[in-house]
């Protein structure tokens, strides 16, 4: 099967500061592709520089196969790459269902005025919530009466009706509770099932083990390479992520609770 | 995992009353039946609801109207505009200056004045979006430079700071009939034919009724109102309006162009308030360097009422247009009551402390926050 992006040796640097010094990673459709590493590891800024946030300084990124040079994030949305950032992906005071085609609004002419087609927008809305099990009292429902659990799957829902092949999930279970994450992980796995690529950015372990079907972990701008499922175990994967033996020490103190 | 399709037992279902409550114009239409209900019963008979008492207010209100249809769009963007008030004074003196003292023709001097009055709220919209500052600040500086031109510029050319002569330059113009006269004059002789509203009976104007026809005002406000309405609540656009409003982050990596979507409200409200400054030279005929004053705080205060968040993100342009038809009800009301005009200030300060601890309620009951 053939990737659907292929990262290749991508290096950037912001002044004297190397943030990426040269990272290769494959995604492919169908699987969910986590991506660990702790705060500075890099995480954030491989992931902008895959949705067009960011140019890489070197390194070629292939999309299908074919070179892409993205110039913002609209290219890359255009692409089929989207992205869900943690706290900036719902507009809470707005409903769900004008929130959901917020930048794709459906439009409907009538009398010659071109007109937001909100019949369309609502029972759109409602299919795809129930699609991805929630319920709501209705589509004019404000998003700030969402858990934030919720609120991650609708824009994940969103992402996905409007084409995404790539999926990136920008530390989705970081602010959530056991049973919002639970929420969330449930519906990376039915994305995936649908063959998006889905890439999951988290630093915490326990998660990404839930879901994850490859695991890159990323330290100071580098990766430490791949592991598939089942290769790996979570303590190792938590010891990579900590750079090896201060966590140990760590761990030691705290009883094997971290 | 598996029970995520059922529905969170804890939340309860919205009652119908708590339903209504989140709906921005409720506010609105409950303060328009308290003060009708409260004028008439104390100021039934004074002559306030009669047809020229009716046109006073409504023309009163509609002017209000104009300029908070602008400043509720614009604030449900996200943004201020505190430069309408000093926008309608130089905007006015702009068409005294061309149309009197350059004597071009009155069409021209008026859409020169819209040129460039829109062309200051473009200027206003693109220093707040590139420089990040707060609109407040931004269009502050504006409110003191476009003042300060409109005092300037007269006592330059003309040595004094109200130039007349309008009305007649503006005679048999084909665009000054649009924000001057009045329209349904022949309904209104009818009217008063059959004696529904009362006629001069001296003068040379005996025989013509009290009200000659609706004017261009309101016919502008009402023209506005529906066409706001119309773009927030049913057009894509208005949902970037809510978007850049609510959180312009968010909505930029939606890809709404949040940037534009600002600028234009800025330059919408700079044409509100020019609409504004025509139809009222053209009523007075003259232009002063002192119009407008406070004008801005007025618009916003309508929007507050008619429960726009000043936070941006939520809003009406019925309620906005409901919050101007209050204030003018109130502040001509309190003259046909016989009551002190003064309190009519006193009035505007609590009615808005009031419509802003309603809408911070609302705002909760709309996000869930506690």
């Amino acid at each position: 099967m053939q990737p659907i992006i292929q990262m290749n040796d991508i290096q950037k640097h912001f002044g004297s500061v190397i943030a990426l010094a040269g990272v290769t990673i494959d995604f492919y459709p169908g699987e969910c592709h986590c991506l660990l590493g702790d705060n500075g590891a890099g995480k954030s800024t491989f992931i902008k520089t895959m949705s067009g946030v960011h140019k890489p300084t070197s390194g070629d990124i292939l999309f299908e196969g074919q070179p892409m040079h993205f110039a913002d994030p609209r290219d890359a949305i255009a692409a089929g790459i989207a992205t869900v950032y943690q706290d900036l992906a719902m507009i809470p005071l707005m409903s769900v269902s004008r929130n959901f085609f917020m930048g794709n609004e459906p439009i409907r002419t009538k009398l010659g005025l071109r007109l937001f087609d909100h019949d369309h927008a609502n029972q759109t809305t409602m299919n795809e919530m129930r699609k991805m099990g929630i319920n709501l009292r209705g589509p004019d429902q404000a998003v700030g009466t969402l858990s934030g659990g919720e609120r991650q799957t609708v824009a994940i829902a969103r992402a996905v009706h409007f084409g995404a092949k790539v999926l990136i999930l920008d530390e989705p279970t970081s602010a959530l509770g056991v049973r919002q994450t639970a929420n969330v992980l449930a519906t990376v796995d039915k994305v995936r099932a649908q063959g998006i690529s889905v890439v999951f950015i988290t630093h915490n372990v326990r998660h990404a083990m839930a879901v994850g079907d490859r695991f890159t972990v990323l330290n100071r701008g580098k990766t430490y390479g791949t592991a598939n499922k089942g290769e790996i175990t979570p303590e190792e994967l938590q010891d990579m992520m900590a750079g090896g033996e201060e966590l140990a020490t760590l761990e030691g103190s705290l009883g094997g609770t971290v | 995992m598996s029970d995520i399709s059922q529905t969170d037992e804890r939340v309860r279902e919205m009652s119908k009353l708590r339903q209504a409550m989140i709906r921005p114009e409720l506010g609105g239409i409950v303060g328009t039946v308290a003060v009708f209900t409260f004028f008439i019963l104390f100021a039934g008979n004074s002559g306030m609801f009669n047809a020229q008492g009716v046109m006073n207010w409504s023309t009163v209100s509609a002017q209000f109207m104009i300029i908070a249809v602008g400043a509720c769009l614009l604030m449900i963007a996200g943004e201020f505009d505190l430069s309408v008030g000093s926008m309608i004074g130089f905007a006015g003196m702009m068409i005294a200056v061309f149309g009197v003292t350059l004597a071009w023709p009155m069409w021209l001097a008026i859409l020169t004045t819209f040129a460039i009055c829109i062309a200051f709220g473009a200027l206003n919209g693109y220093i707040v979006v590139r420089t990040g500052l707060p609109s407040f600040i931004v269009t502050l500086a504006t409110l003191f430079i476009l003042r300060g031109f409109t005092i300037f510029i007269p006592q330059t050319l003309e040595r004094k700071t109200i130039i007349g002569g309008i009305r007649e330059a503006a005679e048999g113009d084909w665009i000054a009939p649009l924000f001057g006269g009045t329209i349904f004059r022949g309904f209104f002789q009818w009217l008063g034919d059959i004696g529904a509203i009362d006629v001069f009976t001296r003068g040379n104007k005996a025989g013509q009724p009290v009200v000659d026809g609706v004017p261009m005002l309101i016919v502008w406000a009402i023209g506005l109102v529906i066409i706001g309405h119309i773009l927030l609540t049913r057009t894509r656009f208005g949902n970037w309006i809510y978007a850049a409003g609510g959180d312009a982050q968010a909505a930029r990596y939606a890809g709404v162009p949040v940037n534009r979507v600002k600028i234009q409200m800025f330059m919408f409200t700079a044409f509100c308030a020019t609409v504004f400054a025509v139809c009222q030279v053209m009523e007075f005929g003259s232009a002063g360097a002192d119009r407008g004053l406070l004008k801005e705080f007025e618009a916003i205060i309508a929007v507050v009422i008619g429960g726009a968040l000043l936070t941006g993100g939520y809003g009406s342009v019925i309620g906005a247009a409901l919050g101007a038809l209050i204030f003018g009800v109130v502040q001509q009301g309190l003259f046909f009551a016989g009551v002190e005009s003064s309190l009519f200030r006193v009035f505007l300060g609590v009615i808005l402390l009031l419509a802003v601890i309603l809408n911070t309620y609302i705002r909760r009951l709309i996000t869930g926050e506690r």
